[in-house]
């Protein structure tokens, strides 16, 4: 039995299994490699969306396939199509509902700047409403460009100082 | 045929004037008489089904709006088009159809949340497209295509955003594209495209 007390030497068999790094990096690489997108699909966008979760572009390959259609169990908002000015709250109240730490990749003309759509009824661009980490051109972008979009999202969370609000939110 | 049909339909009714129109026999009905008119045509002449139910603004003419009926016969596959001015007067407004033609029920509400006219007897005219509570009605002819500013339609997304419905950027639009030649050149883009968001379209 050991207690609080017990005087624990390391010997050369745990020794060899630790690895020094710093928090940013090991939370970072867990967060960048377990993304759940949600897929808040609002038109056409959200076609090339599910093709790159079916099996010719699979977008299990760089780990972020578990799309999660409840904003509670996932981290990551794709926003693909065409918000309305009357969407805009419900996109916004879900977005609210995601726990954090959140991200949001804009997909789309239409999501990033209200696209063709210069009209009294579309929001100009997602990003007056929440706050947008990567947009992804293209009308709609070829599930590549979304893979890439994704990737370089990785990046970036790659790059956050993640442990300075880890437990401030 | 269709000529034959539409002579004989306005002869029998002496209310109705011919309409012009490229393609399915066209009358023009009075408000008044319109709902014995449709009852007429769907229990008598056969037109059982409400093919479209829409509107049209006139702006500068007057009566300005007129609503639109499209009939369709189920059995000889026949269309014929029923046209009615709204009397003068803010709201335009029109007996409802709902009464004859179930599914008269959303355009009517189409037709009042673009046009603004009010469908009197129908069970529940409310928004379709826009949010209510939503001031305009986009499709007449005076509001403009980039939309006017107006709060959004939560209070506490706007507050939490400070965003409102703004008017968008048309920047040389809107965008349309021009038929034929290659696809960069005919695809969607405004007419002028000097100025931006961010520069200034030139006065005068």
């Amino acid at each position: 039995m050991s207690d609080s007390n017990t005087v624990y030497n390391y010997d050369s068999k745990v020794e060899g299994d630790i690895i020094f790094s710093r928090l940013d990096a090991v939370v970072n690489w867990v967060r960048q490699h377990s993304v759940w997108p949600m897929p808040m699909g609002l038109a056409c966008c959200a076609i090339e969306l599910m093709a790159a979760g079916g099996s010719r572009f699979d977008i299990s390959r760089f780990g972020m396939e578990v799309m999660r259609f409840s904003p509670r169990q996932s981290d990551c908002m794709i926003v693909a199509g065409t918000v309305t000015y009357k969407m805009s709250e419900v996109v916004r109240r879900i977005y609210d509902q995601m726990a954090a730490p959140k991200w949001v990749v804009a997909m789309g003309a239409c999501a990033s700047t209200g696209g063709m759509y210069r009209s009294y009824a579309v929001l100009q661009g997602v990003d007056r409403i929440i706050p947008v980490d990567v947009y992804i051109s293209g009308c709609p972008p070829r599930p590549e460009a979304l893979l890439d979009g994704l990737m370089t999202l990785q990046k970036k969370i790659g790059r956050e100082k993640s442990s300075r609000k880890l437990f401030t939110g | 045929m269709q000529d034959e049909f539409l002579n004989g339909l306005v002869e029998s009714y002496d209310y109705l004037e011919k309409r012009s129109s490229v393609d399915w026999p066209a009358v023009n009905c009075p408000p008044d008489r319109l709902l014995e008119f449709l009852k007429m045509l769907r229990d008598v002449r056969g037109f059982d089904m409400l093919s479209d139910l829409t509107a049209i603004d006139n702006m500068d003419e007057l009566p300005r709006f007129t609503v639109v009926y499209h009939l369709y016969d189920t059995q000889k596959h026949t269309l014929i088009r029923v046209a009615s001015n709204c009397p003068e007067g803010e709201p335009p407004t029109m007996p409802t159809a709902t009464g004859l033609w179930a599914g008269a029920d959303w355009h009517e509400r189409e037709a009042f949340d673009m046009f603004g006219i009010v469908f009197s007897g129908h069970p529940k005219l409310t928004r379709i497209l826009m949010w209510d509570g939503y001031p305009h009605h986009p499709l007449r002819k005076d509001f403009p295509l980039a939309g006017k500013e107006v709060d959004l339609p939560a209070a506490d997304v706007a507050l939490a955003t400070k965003e409102k419905v703004r008017p968008a950027p048309m920047a040389g639009g809107p965008f349309h594209s021009t038929p034929g030649g290659h696809m960069s050149e005919s695809e969607p883009r405004g007419n002028d495209e000097s100025w931006s968001e961010k520069k200034e379209k030139p006065s005068g």
